[in-house]
């Protein structure tokens, strides 16, 4: 008996993917097909919650928006428009084929699950590829400004893990655009009626009643007040929980709160260690910063990543001759060379640094050389294509790209693990449902460069429209508990009392002080390589700082205006959670696979060794009180399209 | 290689709520490397403040990449500071000296009400974009997104405007508190493109008349220009005059065959 039956056994919570009937490309075909949908007079009488207004947020609250549905938004920031999905800059994929280089929805299917190291379930992902294009054609309706060729037509590049231009993109600010059109098509509806929004406004808690979801309680961020809505379903489109390691490429406002404060409510958390750590980041410059700068992964189009062969040069790079340098992503990886997939690089990365080979003041970083790309096209093409990034880089680090390699190194950027859905991007609690980089469903392991905005897209224009019909057809004209029912009270009062005893600990610390050490913690034994040593420490010492959170916490001010501190003091308290769950995670999954990298299981050269008999699971942790102490439930993956295999890019 | 900054003045405006008299604020600051942002300096004094029990200066501020537009600083009476073309977060501290004054205030436009200390309101800019800076294309009908070549030179051009990250800078650093470049960004991003076309009169009148109802008016300083963190060109409120001059006087139903 395999590890992934004896767990099985053991779920508390049967975990139905409902993934529909037929061989993979009639899946999504057959779902439509047979789903129940609302006649557009009734969509009026339903009101759907949409919490985030990101890519996938944006997109479904216009759609639902559009369809009829009554669609309430909500964001924390102060316009829709500063979700952080407006900082992706290299690009979106999809299966256009446009170059005529060979693609189709199944090579972006077949590389996004290889590319997630076989953790992914296989009918989301080729749904996703099938809805890629679509993206593309709703994008460009709505203005987004693509790149295009002298003749009119679109371009395309290149990203890692994919031997095809599949990638379309607007300068170095795919997301920007891409978030402007769905935040234009939101705000249209706004206008118009069909949305109301509520800005800095954040979610503290979900209620359920009986078995299902019935709404949300929010916190005005302006003036401290709690206060709930009722819904006939809600959307977490809330995004990824990259700021538990305090450092990442995340915005600052990046939280996890709206997916646990859900988890804890008895939505399952899924594979919370699988994180990604994008290779190309500018390196940490000093011990005050506050986050790390992504340099898209566009640039390994035409940058050349090496370290020189001598752990003890001190030489400028210009001055290292050829022979004297290791290019070591092409002597590696031969036929995908410096567009090897994020998790290969990032650790090829961190062996160069670890060996000693690191470049820069700190010797923390390696060269992301442009010097060839400059002398075969000229500066001036490089510009066109990088010219944004290169001011960027200048910026932030002083030093002009043009002249000397870029110095960069990995950094957390992405977390494939979140909230655990079904084929409808259900949650394990009814009338939830969970979009975007929230939800765990589409990236296995590891994601391939340019696949969140297809995601995010995906689900919110494409999907969630779809499935929320289905399971609201047969609630029509059936009352729905309002938020003067008790438990909308008690979960009131309950973060009513949350918030205000964050003031009243009165100790000596500042909640960014409690969060910088948690990410450290977090980021030394659950970063880039982890061990079954490093775990069990880190899972010692973050329950013990997490204690002198609770008694050592300080947060000035009060809890009827608006402050940022005790703002920042809820969203740590959830990061120490979750970040026990994460190495609880990591330490159970005895294998490596994709961005989850322990080093007791790895392959002769260093390659991540998968256990595909004991782990092809998505793990789903149960909330039972203390995330030491999560329910593991599994949900076994079966490759019947793909056929499991080495991940090789040599 | 980093350096060491040494004895900052900061001159911070705080003010508790829209309806109370704000007032500057006076801190030091020994000593910071050069390696820190601007607002990586504000972190620090805040920490340090909660630490004494006093309440953290409030200021908005997410990506820190210079993409998102959240943070609004007037630094030294320049919206977003003194290097040209740079967000606040990405204002580094290399830029300043030892014993330099800073004066840090908020956008100060009365379109933006101050909200706390150095946050404004700045949801007149959501009301614009809600009266018509989008095209009208519900999910579900777009055709290929080939179908339609749009020449380089357009995608660019459209691209160039399109660039806007939303921030009041311009806003903030007109002498008229007029929303004119932000406006005409827009305009200009979506007035450009062929898809673009069919709205383009009555987006040119909603949103000016929308402008019109917050902003003040412009009368060429181009000082908006001088601010934008993504230098976006004063041209573009050319084309949303010449738009909207068509758009309110020209006979309409000459317009389709424009």
């Amino acid at each position: 008996m395999t590890l992934t039956q004896d767990l099985l056994a053991q779920n508390h919570i049967q975990l139905n993917s409902k993934v529909p009937q037929g061989s993979i490309d009639e899946k999504w075909d057959n779902y439509k097909a047979d789903m129940k949908l609302v006649n557009p007079n009734n969509k009026r009488k339903f009101k759907v919650i949409v919490v985030g207004t990101g890519l996938a947020g944006a997109s479904a609250a216009a759609t639902l928006a559009e369809l009829g549905y009554q669609v309430d938004a909500f964001t924390f920031h102060d316009s829709p428009r500063r979700a952080h999905s407006i900082a992706a800059q290299g690009g979106i994929n999809a299966a256009k084929n446009y170059q005529g280089d060979g693609d189709s929805i199944y090579r972006l299917f077949y590389d996004t699950v290889k590319g997630g190291d076989f953790r992914a379930r296989e009918a989301n992902v080729h749904r996703l590829a099938q809805n890629s294009v679509d993206i593309i054609d709703q994008m460009v309706a709505q203005g987004v400004p693509f790149a295009r060729e002298y003749g009119g037509l679109l371009d395309n590049r290149s990203f890692g893990g994919a031997q095809v231009s599949r990638t379309f993109y607007a300068r170095g600010q795919t997301g920007q655009q891409l978030l402007l059109g769905a935040y234009q098509q939101l705000a249209r509806q706004i206008g118009l009626g069909g949305v109301r929004l509520f800005n800095r406004t954040e979610l503290v808690d979900v209620v359920v009643i009986d078995g299902r979801c019935a709404g949300i309680v929010v916190r005005d961020l302006m003036t401290g007040e709690v206060a709930s809505h009722s819904a006939h379903a809600v959307v977490l489109a809330t995004g990824g929980y990259g700021n538990v390691f305090f450092l990442s490429t995340n915005a600052m406002a990046c939280n996890v709160t709206a997916a646990w404060r859900a988890h804890r409510r008895g939505a399952l958390f899924a594979n919370p260690c699988f994180t990604q750590i994008h290779p190309t980041c500018i390196p940490q410059s000093d011990p005050s910063q506050s986050k790390l700068t992504l340099m898209s992964e566009s640039l390994r189009n035409d940058g050349r990543v090496w370290v020189p062969t001598n752990s003890n040069e001190t030489r400028a790079a210009h001055e290292i001759p050829e022979n004297e340098r290791d290019y070591y992503l092409e002597r590696l990886y031969p036929s995908f060379g410096n567009l090897a997939p994020r998790d290969i690089s990032s650790r090829a990365a961190k062996r160069a640094v670890d060996k000693g080979l690191g470049v820069g003041p700190q010797k923390n970083g390696v060269y992301l050389d442009f010097a060839d790309a400059i002398n075969r096209l000229g500066r001036d093409v490089v510009a066109e294509r990088y010219g944004n990034l290169f001011e960027m880089y200048e910026r932030i680090s002083g030093e002009n790209p043009y002249d000397v390699p870029m110095r960069i190194y990995p950094a957390t950027h992405y977390t494939m693990g979140g909230v655990w859905v079904d084929y409808e991007l259900e949650t394990t609690i009814p009338g939830l449902y969970a979009a975007g980089e929230a939800n765990f469903s589409d990236h296995g392991a590891n994601r391939l460069g340019a696949s969140a905005l297809m995601q995010g897209l995906s689900d919110g224009y494409f999907v969630l429209p779809y499935t929320i019909g289905n399971q609201l057809a047969p609630m029509l004209n059936k009352p729905i508990p309002g938020t003067d029912h008790p438990e909308f009270k008690r979960a009131e009062e309950e973060a009513r009392q949350r918030f205000n005893g964050y003031l009243a600990i009165n100790g000596t610390r500042s909640p960014d002080t409690f969060h910088r050490e948690l990410g450290k913690l977090i980021w030394e034994h659950c970063g880039m390589e982890r061990t079954k040593e490093g775990l069990e420490t880190a899972l010692r010492e973050i329950p013990a700082l997490y204690d002198e959170f609770k008694t050592d916490l300080k947060v000035t001010g009060d809890g009827d205006s608006l402050n940022q501190t005790l703002e920042k003091a809820g969203r740590v308290e959830d990061f120490f959670e979750l970040g026990m769950l994460m190495c609880r995670d990591a330490l159970d999954r005895n294998e490596s696979c994709g961005g989850h990298f322990r080093s007791e299981y790895q392959t002769d050269d260093g390659e991540a060794l998968r256990d595909d008999d004991n782990f092809c699971h998505v793990s789903a942790y149960e909330w039972t009180g203390d995330p030491m102490k999560a329910h593991l439930n599994v949900e076994p993956l079966e490759f019947e399209t793909v056929h499991l295999a080495t991940r090789s890019y040599k | 290689m980093s350096n060491t900054i040494k004895n900052l003045t900061l001159k911070i405006w705080r003010q508790d709520n829209p309806n109370t008299q704000g007032r500057f604020e006076i801190h030091r600051i020994n000593e910071i490397t050069d390696e820190a942002s601007f607002l990586e300096m504000l972190d620090i004094l805040n920490d340090q403040l909660v630490h004494e029990g006093k309440e953290a200066v409030v200021f908005d501020h997410d990506c820190r990449e210079g993409i998102c537009g959240t943070c609004s600083l007037m630094i030294n009476g320049q919206a977003h500071g003194p290097q040209r073309g740079t967000a606040t977060c990405q204002l580094h501290m290399r830029k300043f000296k030892d014993g330099d004054e800073i004066v840090i205030e908020p956008w100060r436009a009365s379109a933006f009400p101050i909200i706390k200390d150095l946050m404004v309101d700045r949801s007149a800019f959501d009301r614009i974009i809600e009266s018509g800076g989008f095209i009208t294309s519900n999910t579900g009908g777009a055709p290929d997104a080939n179908l339609i070549p749009i020449p380089k030179t357009v995608a660019d051009a459209a691209m160039d405007s399109a660039e806007c990250i939303g921030c009041g800078a311009c806003v903030a650093a007109c002498p008229n508190g007029a929303a004119n470049l932000f406006t005409a960004a827009k305009v200009a991003h979506l007035n450009r493109l062929p898809q673009g076309q069919s709205e383009r009169y009555k987006r040119a009148e909603a949103m000016v008349d929308t402008m019109d109802e917050y902003f003040g008016s412009c009368t060429n300083h181009g000082e908006c220009e001088a601010a934008c963190p993504k230098e976006i060109s004063i041209d573009v409120i050319a084309l949303m005059n010449k738009d909207y001059r068509k758009a309110k006087f020209a006979n309409r139903k000459d317009l389709a065959r424009d």
